[in-house]
C-alpha cells in the first residue's frame, strides 16, 4: 500500500509540469520479501516504461530508497471513475459509459498483445480507471500488473467484486480482464457496488431491471463479458470491443425512432367491467362483503353496489363527506363520516341500526375485531365501542387527531395521530407504549409476525416490536406518505409522496424494488396472488409484479386516485377522484 | 412399616416392586421439551444462555472469542429481556487472529451496552434509534477496533442482539447462526460469506464438494480486510419454543444438523449441551477452534 502525490518536475522551472509520484511503503519485515517487494515494484516500472498507448499514462522516472519505492508518472487531471459514478447524480447516460467501455478494450488489447508476453491488467475496476476533462479514459495502477506466461498459477490476488472466478484459483487470462471490464461497465451502469454484493451474482442483478434506460444491446454485450466460465466470454477485448460498438450502432438507429414503445398492456387494452358513477370525488376505499361492494364518496353517501354489475342496490346519506373505508359484522356495515358520527347500516336494507356520535370528522378507518369496532376521530381519541350495544367501551385520548386507522392484533390497538406520536394501546383502554415520528402519522399500521408497520409524513417508513415498541429499523423514503403499508410474503409494501410504491424485505430493510410513477402516492398498495394493486395521483391504477415491481397493466382514470384498491375474486375495485368506482378485470 | 399395619387392617397392597417401574417418574426434559418449563408458567420472561469453547485438536492457539451478556428485570411492566450473544474467529493464517476477534468483540460488546444503559437503569426511556442502525454502528466499531489493533489482520463476527422476541443479527463472514425448533426443525439463519458457499448457492460445486474444498477457507467478507464493508443484518422473531445457536466454523463444519439437534435436545442444560457440542466436534477432529453459545428465551 502506499500513496500517489501530487508533484510539480523543478527540472522545468519555468514552467509548471505536474507530474504524479506513486510511493510505495516497504513494511515488510523480512528482508527477503523486501527485496521482492522492491523487486515487483521496478518490474511495474519496467513494463510501464515499454508501453505506449494513449491509454496508459508514460513514466518519467522510478527510484527506491529508505525502504520506500516511487515511480514518476504523468499527471492524469480528471477523477478516476469510481468517483464519477458515485457523485453523478442519476445514472451515467448509456453514450458516455460505451464511450469509455471501447477505450477500454482498446488498452486491453493492447496489452493482451503485448511481446513476448501479454500483460494482464488483472486489476480492472472503477477507481484504476482515470477519466480526463476531455472524456478519455487512462489506465492507472499497473501495481499487480504482470507479464502473463500461459499455465503459470499465480497467486490470489485481485479486487473483489470485479474479479471473474478463475481468478480466485489463481488462474488468470485476458479473459480475466474481459470479466472484470464487463463487472466495471456494470457497475457504471447500475451504480450498484460490486463489493457490496456477494460475489459473481451479477446474473441476479440485470442491467436493465435497475436502469431500464440501458438498452437490450449492451446489455446483452456486458451479459457475455460477465459469463461465469471464461469461454463463455468474448474471446478477446477486440471482439467486445466489435460487440461495443455494433451495439452503439444499432442503439444509435434506435434512438432516432424510439418514441412511445411500450411493452405492456395499455390503458386502451383495458375494458373495466363495470363503472359506477357517484356525485362527489371517491376517496375512500370499497369493501366487498355478501355480493355486495361498498363505497363511501365525499358526496355523504354510503353507496352498496351489486358486485357482478355495478348496480345500485341502495345509498345511505350521511351528514358530511365518507372518505373511510367501511366494515362488515354480521349483517351490519359501518362506516365513519365527516359529520363526526360512525352509522351502523343494515346491509340488507340501507337502513340506519344505529349511530355514535364522536366530537370531531372520522376520516379513520373502523376495524372490528374482539367483539369491539375500534376507530379513530378528529376529537383526538381512538374510539372502542361494543358491537352489541353501541357504546363506548373506552376512549383514549391522544394529543392530536387520529386519521390512522387502528390495527388490532396481541391484545393491542394500534394507530398514529396527527402529532406523530404512534400509540399501543390494551384492551382496556390503557397506553402500553408509544412511539413518537417528526411528523403526523397517518398512515394506517399494519403488523406481522410481532412487528407493527407504518409511516410518518417526515418520510420515515418505521418496523417496531410490536409488544413492547422497539424500533427494529427505520427505512427513509424520498418523502412522507399518508398511504398504509402491506405485508405479504416478507415484502412491505408502500406508496410515497415521492411518487415510488416501494418493497422492502421485512428481516433485512432493503429496498427489493421501487417503482415510479408519475404522482404521489396517498393510496395503499394490495397484493393479490403474485400482483401489487396500487393507485396514483397521476390518475392510474397499477398492476405490477409483487416479487419483481414490473408492470404489468395500468389503467388510466381521469382524476388522481387517493383511496386504495380491493380485490376479490380476480376482480379489482378501485375508486378515483373522477368520480367513478371501477371494477376491472384483476 | 405402613405395608405391615396396611396389612393388619386387611388391605391390599400392591407389590413395591410396582412403584419403581418408570411410568411414575416425571418425564425428563428432553422429552418433555420446552413446554415442560412453558407449563411451569415462568416468570419473568428471560433469556438464559450457555456457551463451551475448545482450542480444537489441531491448532496450537485459540483465534475464537465469544461473549454472552443476557438481562431481566422483573416488577416492572413492559421490561422485555435484553441478550446479546457474539461470536468472532480471527482469521487462521493471519498474524493476531486472536487480537483481531477479541478486539471485535469487545468493541461491539462496548458499543452496544453503552447505548442499553439507559435502557437498563430505566424500561421506560425510549430509545429512539433503531436496532438494525445500532447493530450496524456496532459493527462499524468493531471493524474499526480491528483495524486499529491488529492491522492486516481479519475475523468473523456473528452477533445476536435479542429484545423481548425479536433478535436483530448482524454478520459477517463464516460463523454461524442457528435456529433450533423444537419440532426438530434446524435452520441456518446467517449466509456464509465464503468463496465455496458462493460457489455452492451459483450450482457450481455441490455442498459435498464444498466441504472439502481447498478454498473453504476463503472469505469474501471479514472485518478488517477490505476497504468496504457490508455486513447483513436482519430481524426475526426469537425460536421458541427452541434454541438461537450462534457457532464458529470449528463446530458447523463436522457436525451435521441432525447431530447438532440431537446433542443439543439431549442435554439436560444449555451448558452442558454446549459441552456435548465441543466434545462431539472435537471426536469428529477438531480442525479448528471451536466455540459455542446456546440461548434459550422461557417464560
Amino acid at each position: 500500500m502506499g500513496s500517489v502525490y501530487r508533484a510539480r518536475d523543478l527540472h522545468f522551472p519555468s514552467v509548471v509540469k505536474l507530474v504524479a509520484i506513486k510511493e510505495m511503503i516497504n513494511r515488510a519485515p523480512d528482508p527477503l520479501v523486501r527485496k521482492t517487494v522492491v523487486q515487483n515494484f521496478e518490474r511495474e516500472a519496467n513494463i510501464l516504461a515499454t508501453l505506449n498507448h494513449p491509454s496508459i499514462p508514460p513514466i518519467y522516472d522510478y527510484f527506491s530508497g529508505d525502504n520506500r519505492s516511487y515511480l514518476v508518472l504523468e499527471f492524469v487531471h480528471g477523477h478516476d471513475l469510481e468517483a464519477i459514478i458515485n457523485e453523478t447524480g442519476g445514472f451515467l447516460t448509456e453514450e458516455r459509459v460505451l464511450g469509455w467501455a471501447i477505450e477500454l478494450c482498446e488498452v486491453l488489447s493492447f496489452l493482451h498483445s503485448h511481446k513476448p508476453d501479454p500483460i494482464i491488467f488483472r486489476d480492472m475496476k472503477p477507481s484504476n480507471v482515470m477519466v480526463n476533462p476531455t472524456d478519455h479514459i487512462i489506465l492507472v495502477d499497473f501495481g499487480i500488473a504482470k507479464p502473463f506466461q500461459v499455465g503459470q498459477k499465480g497467486t490470489m490476488i485481485g479486487t473483489e467484486g470485479y474479479s471473474p472466478p478463475e481468478q480466485y484459483r489463481g488462474e488468470a487470462g485476458p479473459l480475466a480482464d474481459i470479466y472484470a471490464l464487463g463487472a466495471t461497465i456494470h457497475h457504471a451502469l447500475s451504480r450498484r457496488d460490486p463489493r457490496l454484493e456477494p460475489p459473481f451474482s451479477f446474473s441476479e442483478r440485470p442491467l436493465r431491471k435497475i436502469n431500464p434506460a440501458v438498452s437490450t444491446e449492451l446489455e446483452a454485450v456486458v451479459n457475455t463479458a460477465l459469463q461465469y466460465n471464461p469461454e463463455d466470454r468474448f474471446k478477446s477485448a477486440e471482439s467486445m470491443k466489435e460487440a461495443l460498438v455494433a451495439a452503439g450502432r444499432k442503439t444509435g438507429i434506435l434512438n432516432s425512432t424510439s418514441v412511445g414503445t411500450t411493452n405492456f398492456h395499455s390503458s386502451a387494452g383495458i375494458k373495466p367491467l363495470w363503472v359506477f358513477q357517484c356525485e362527489d370525488e371517491v376517496r375512500g376505499a370499497p369493501l366487498y362483503y355478501d355480493a355486495s361492494v361498498y363505497i363511501g364518496s365525499y358526496d355523504h353517501n354510503l353507496y352498496s353496489l351489486n358486485a357482478t354489475d355495478g348496480k345500485l342496490n341502495w345509498k345511505y346519506a350521511t351528514d358530511g363527506g365518507v372518505v373511510t373505508r367501511p366494515a362488515a359484522f354480521e349483517g351490519d356495515i359501518f362506516i365513519g363520516s365527516e359529520d363526526q358520527r360512525l352509522h351502523v347500516i343494515s346491509a340488507r336494507t340501507g337502513k340506519v341500526n344505529w349511530t355514535y356520535y364522536t366530537e370531531g370528522r372520522v376520516h379513520s378507518s373502523p376495524r372490528i375485531a374482539e367483539g369491539h369496532v375500534f376507530f379513530g376521530s378528529d376529537d383526538q381519541h381512538i374510539h372502542a365501542v361494543n358491537l352489541m350495544s353501541g357504546r363506548a367501551a373506552w376512549r383514549f385520548e391522544t394529543a392530536a387527531p387520529v386519521r390512522s386507522t387502528p390495527f388490532v392484533a396481541h391484545e393491542s390497538v394500534f394507530a398514529g395521530c396527527e402529532n406523530g406520536d404512534f400509540y399501543c394501546v390494551d384492551f382496556r383502554g390503557e397506553m402500553k407504549w408509544h412511539h413518537k415520528a417528526k411528523m403526523a402519522v397517518t398512515s394506517s399500521p399494519c403488523e406481522a409476525d410481532g412487528v407493527v408497520y407504518f409511516c410518518s409524513l417526515d418520510g420515515s417508513f418505521f418496523a417496531l416490536d410490536a409488544r413492547a415498541g422497539w424500533v427494529i429499523w427505520r427505512f427513509r423514503m424520498g418523502k412522507g406518505s399518508v398511504a398504509s403499508p402491506y405485508a405479504a410474503d416478507g415484502l412491505i409494501f408502500i406508496g410515497s409522496a415521492d411518487g415510488n410504491i416501494y418493497a422492502i424485505d421485512a428481516r433485512t430493510s432493503k429496498e427489493t424494488w421501487r417503482f415510479k410513477t408519475e404522482h404521489q402516492v396517498s393510496s395503499s398498495p394490495v397484493v393479490y396472488k403474485d400482483a401489487l394493486y396500487c393507485g396514483s395521483a397521476d390518475g392510474n391504477i397499477y398492476c405490477l409484479e409483487s416479487r419483481t415491481g414490473r408492470l404489468r397493466w395500468k389503467f388510466t382514470t381521469k382524476a388522481p386516485i387517493t383511496g386504495s384498491p380491493l380485490v376479490y375474486d380476480d376482480i379489482v375495485y378501485i375508486g378515483s377522484t373522477d368520480h367513478f368506482l371501477y371494477a376491472l378485470l384483476a | 412399616m405402613k405395608p405391615f399395619f396396611d396389612r393388619l387392617r386387611g388391605k391390599k397392597t400392591k407389590p413395591l416392586k410396582a412403584q419403581d417401574n418408570v411410568s411414575t417418574i416425571p418425564l425428563s426434559g428432553e422429552k418433555f421439551g420446552v413446554d415442560s418449563t412453558r407449563s411451569l408458567r415462568i416468570e419473568p420472561q428471560q433469556l438464559i444462555s450457555g456457551c463451551g469453547q475448545s482450542i480444537g485438536k489441531q491448532r496450537d492457539h485459540n483465534e475464537d472469542c465469544l461473549f454472552t451478556f443476557s438481562v431481566t428485570s422483573g416488577g416492572e411492566t413492559n421490561s422485555s429481556p435484553l441478550g446479546l450473544y457474539i461470536v468472532a474467529d480471527g482469521m487462521g493464517g493471519h498474524q493476531y487472529g486472536e487480537v483481531a476477534s477479541a478486539a471485535a468483540v469487545r468493541a461491539m460488546a462496548d458499543y452496544l451496552l453503552k447505548r442499553f444503559h439507559a435502557y437498563l437503569i430505566n424500561p421506560s426511556e425510549e430509545m429512539e434509534e433503531p436496532l438494525q442502525e445500532m447493530m450496524r454502528a456496532a459493527i462499524t466499531e468493531a471493524q474499526r477496533a480491528v483495524t486499529k489493533a491488529a492491522p492486516g489482520s481479519g475475523t468473523t463476527l456473528t452477533a445476536a442482539l435479542v429484545l423481548g422476541q425479536q433478535m436483530t443479527i448482524g454478520h459477517v463472514g463464516d460463523s454461524r447462526a442457528y435456529s433450533l425448533r423444537n419440532d426438530g426443525c434446524v435452520e441456518v439463519l446467517t449466509r456464509d460469506h465464503s468463496l465455496v458457499k458462493r460457489l455452492e448457492e451459483l450450482g457450481q460445486i455441490s455442498s459435498e464438494e464444498a466441504a472439502t474444498h481447498p478454498n473453504r477457507n476463503v472469505l469474501y467478507r471479514a472485518l478488517g480486510q477490505g476497504e468496504v464493508l457490508e455486513p447483513d443484518i436482519f430481524t426475526i422473531s426469537f425460536p421458541q419454543p427452541g434454541y438461537l445457536l450462534l457457532c464458529s466454523d470449528g463446530l458447523w463444519s463436522v457436525l451435521p444438523d441432525d447431530t447438532i439437534r440431537n446433542l443439543v435436545s439431549a442435554a439436560p442444560t444449555l451448558h452442558s449441551a454446549c459441552q456435548s457440542l465441543i466434545t462431539a466436534a472435537n471426536d469428529a477432529g477438531g480442525p479448528d477452534n471451536i466455540s459455542a453459545v446456546l440461548v434459550q428465551l422461557i417464560g
